[in-house]
């Protein structure tokens, strides 16, 4: 069946680039159809909240399953693995591949850590020769980034980096306990830190969102609305408009071309009934996330893009990347015998520590931050696991039985203090995915295949990570806990994809023979298609994506805008 | 496991293990194994296939009645119930755990396999599989495997799996509305976070930099709408 109406946009994908995109566009005045696999999701419904349920209203209390691999309570309906849609790895490579099937995709679970990418990252070519600078600058998306920050949202503070912008912040909540010991320690080590940078809304910015009541679980969602994820702040905004038409439960299989090689549409199956759904429209915005934006181009073919829609330079699905990680704790004797009292916070970390290293000889490209972690936090699966492990460095027994475990868990309860690097790799020409041409998910699409190796660059820089962070978990007055991974773990680096940081598939640039869409996200094959997710990443700095996924998405919205407005589109 | 069984459990004559164990006739003497029972139903944000999943757990039978008696006794000498906030019994430990061994598939073997191991070990000691030993007898045997640092390569598959009950223990009690209580945790509930007490930081020998301080939120002013000037100073 097809759609009745002829849209001015179909957006496909509802995180944050499509979000951005579907609240932009009907906010100029157009009729939208907004496409998500998964369903409508509120977190302040109370069939949906998993926000302040306590762990015994789980009966895993909040453990990790298949579905929810972040736990129990994490908002995120997705995971590594989907019942019905595999994906497959070349031999000797690896990737593991996050998919969210809800309304709001990613940005139901993601950190909401907000960090814009600075004027070197756009041109990291130019500093050490490697990969390719972006064809925009800071100063093309600065204006966005602004309009961003007061729409949506984000503390932090304005210290004048070089490399880490200034922005329309809101104040930052005050840090934690265990995070004056890694301030101090981190002024010890001369290494600097500065409240972390964070859309969640610690004063009012507007009188349909609530503002923080500190629980700690962003990772839930919020009911309140007062932290960033794409269906309450963007999308519940943008079907009140009554532009917008949203089609959930609705898996896009390709974009549908006309004779003169533009798009007239998409074809769909509703996950529901398994019917085929045509929606017709004058553009098509993808936002289904870098890899399965490229899915649908690469699945897209026609007489006209014979290897897929906007392929002809052969560069969709190459050159994906992700961010490196790697992560480390240790015991804080001082935070022994805590006074107990609520430090939930806001979600995640109140300092954190920027890349500082810009001018340093070392032997790796780029760089990374620092993700500060620790507290006494609301119990869950796991909590009382080797309760007493760190009697080791205390020279008593670890072990027994009885009551005396009571006073063990309280003694070590909440001194532990961790910290995550998230770094910036090199993109590659030979790292991708493509359409696996044997293998069909339970839709008929075909699936991806994943090709991905890293490179000695971000060993070496893994390697560096453990180096400061022992540093640093030291200098904070921590012992440190497990063994420091070397090379025979690659220094402990995370697996390609598993920050969730995956971008680059569409990359944009100024010629069409190594680049799949211009500087707007403009297909180059097919001006009535764009690309407004991070695929367009020419290079993922050490910044997570998220705030410069809202910034280019509005920034293509825009020209989309303009480009209608001119009748040329 | 059906109501049924649940019920017979909870005011069981304990039988000695049938064909192949020692032949002593016992009812985990000195043993409480009775114990809270949990709710089998919950409703916290799930979706269909996951509500599909926990009614397959809960309708799966995985272990039998002399295991899941075996566990409590164990639950039961890890955290036992003579405590004001109350011990693992209280808090339903052998539902729970009984639950999450189903759920957790890796968690199967090693408990199925250590309750063997446990039985094996207090026959060739005592005559008796573990529940069916004198109380005295059953702690002799915790002893030997409850600590870490013991080297006896006989004890080593005893020390892992006592370690995991205990964590399983102790992780099924935290996340009660007992072990909250117990460990004191006063979050999860709407509040306005303005930084670590005064006396806190005192005992601790610290302070907030005065400039950082300057930079945070000032919360009498967290309702008041932002606005910002051209060159991004707060304004309100």
């Amino acid at each position: 069946m097809s759609a009745a109406e002829t849209y001015d946009a179909i957006v496909v994908g509802s995180g944050a680039g499509g979000g951005m995109a579907t609240w932009r566009l009907a906010q100029a005045g157009l009729r939208v159809a907004l496409v998500e696999a998964g369903p409508w999701y509120d977190p302040a419904d109370d069939s949906q909240r998993t926000q302040f349920r306590y762990p015994w209203e789980s009966p895993r209390r909040g453990a990790s399953t298949r579905l929810r691999p972040f736990g129990d309570y994490n908002a995120c309906i997705g995971g590594w693995e989907l019942d019905g849609e595999p994906f497959t790895t070349e031999p000797g490579t690896e990737f593991m591949w996050w998919r969210a099937r809800m309304l709001g995709g990613r940005t139901n679970h993601w950190g909401r850590i907000s960090l814009r990418f600075g004027p070197l990252d756009f041109k990291r070519r130019d500093i050490d020769g490697l990969g390719d600078n972006w064809p925009i600058g800071y100063e093309d998306v600065k204006p966005y980034y602004d309009e961003v920050d007061k729409l949506i949202g984000v503390f932090g503070t304005n210290e004048g980096l070089p490399n880490d912008p200034d922005g329309f912040f809101l104040p930052p909540p005050k840090p934690r306990l265990h995070e004056l010991y890694y301030i101090r320690g981190a002024r010890e080590a001369g290494v600097p830190v500065y409240p972390a940078r964070k859309s969640i809304l610690t004063k009012r910015i507007n009188n349909d969102r609530g503002v923080c009541i500190y629980c700690r679980q962003c990772d839930r969602a919020c009911s309140l609305h007062a932290d960033f994820s794409s269906s309450t702040v963007l999308i519940y905004p943008a079907v009140a408009s009554g532009r917008v038409d949203v089609y959930t439960n609705t898996m896009v299989r390709k974009v549908d071309t006309g004779p003169d090689g533009s798009a007239t549409g998409v074809s769909c199956i509703d996950r529901g009934n398994r019917q085929e759904l045509r929606i017709n429209g004058r553009s098509v915005v993808l936002a289904a996330s870098a890899c399965s934006t490229a899915r649908i181009l690469l699945n897209s073919i026609s007489t006209q893009h014979d290897a897929g829609l906007g392929n002809s330079s052969g560069h969709v699905g190459r050159y994906l990347h992700d961010s490196t990680g790697a992560s480390r704790a240790a015991f804080l004797p001082e935070l022994m015998d805590r006074d107990i009292y609520n430090e939930d916070g806001v979600g995640g970390m109140h300092v954190y520590t920027p890349w500082w290293l810009e001018d340093a000889n070392l032997d790796f490209a780029r760089g990374y931050h620092l993700e500060i972690g620790g507290g006494m936090g609301m119990p869950s699966y796991g909590f009382g696991f080797a309760a007493n492990q760190y009697n080791e460095f205390l020279g008593q027994r670890v072990g027994g039985y009885g009551n005396g475990l009571r006073d063990d868990v309280k003694r070590f309860y909440g001194s532990r203090l961790s910290i995550a690097c998230r770094g910036e790799s090199v993109p590659q020409y030979g790292n991708y995915c493509e359409l696996d041409p044997d293998v069909v998910d339970e839709w008929g699409i075909p699936v991806l295949r994943f090709n991905y190796r890293w490179t000695d660059q971000e060993i070496n820089q893994a390697r560096h990570m453990q180096d400061t962070m022992e540093e640093l978990l030291e200098a904070s007055g921590g012992i440190l806990l497990g063994s420091k991974p070397g090379p025979e773990r690659q220094y402990g680096l995370t697996q390609p994809g598993e920050i969730i940081h995956e971008v680059g598939t569409t990359r944009m640039g100024d010629d069409p023979a190594t680049s799949v869409t211009n500087r707007f996200g403009q297909l180059h094959d097919a001006s009535n298609v764009f690309v407004a997710d991070a695929g367009t990443f020419v290079s993922q700095a050490d910044k997570n994506p998220t705030w410069t996924i809202l910034a280019l998405a509005w920034r293509t919205s825009d020209y989309i805008i303009e480009q209608m407005q001119q009748r040329n589109l | 496991m059906n109501m049924n069984r649940r019920e017979t459990l909870k005011s069981l004559l304990l039988a000695p293990l049938a064909a192949g164990a020692a032949a002593t006739a016992g009812c985990a003497p000195g043993a409480r194994v009775n114990w809270t029972e949990l709710p089998r139903e919950y409703s916290y944000g799930r979706t269909e296939a996951e509500q599909q999943r926990d009614r397959e757990l809960f309708a799966e039978s995985w272990f039998s009645e002399h295991e899941l008696v075996t566990i409590a006794v164990l639950c039961d000498i890890i955290l036992p119930s003579d405590h004001p906030n109350g011990g693992a019994l209280d808090a339903g430990l052998p539902d729970f755990v009984e639950f999450i061994v189903k759920d957790r598939e890796n968690l199967k073997l090693p408990v199925r396999g250590g309750i063997a191991w446990l039985d094996s070990y207090a026959i060739a000691e005592f005559g008796a599989d573990f529940v069916n030993i004198e109380e005295p007898q059953r702690l002799a045997i915790c002893d030997r495997i409850a600590w870490t640092d013991v080297e006896d390569p006989v004890l080593r598959p005893g020390i892992r799996f006592f370690s995991l009950m205990r964590d399983l223990t102790l992780t099924g009690y935290y996340t009660t509305e007992q072990g909250l209580l117990d460990l004191g945790y006063q979050g999860n509930v709407a509040n306005v976070w303005d930084g670590a007490p005064a006396e806190v930081l005192a005992r601790h020998g610290l302070q907030y930099e005065p400039e950082w301080l300057d930079k945070c939120i000032d919360q009498s002013r967290r309702d008041i709408i932002a606005t910002w000037d051209d060159d991004m100073n707060l304004t309100s």
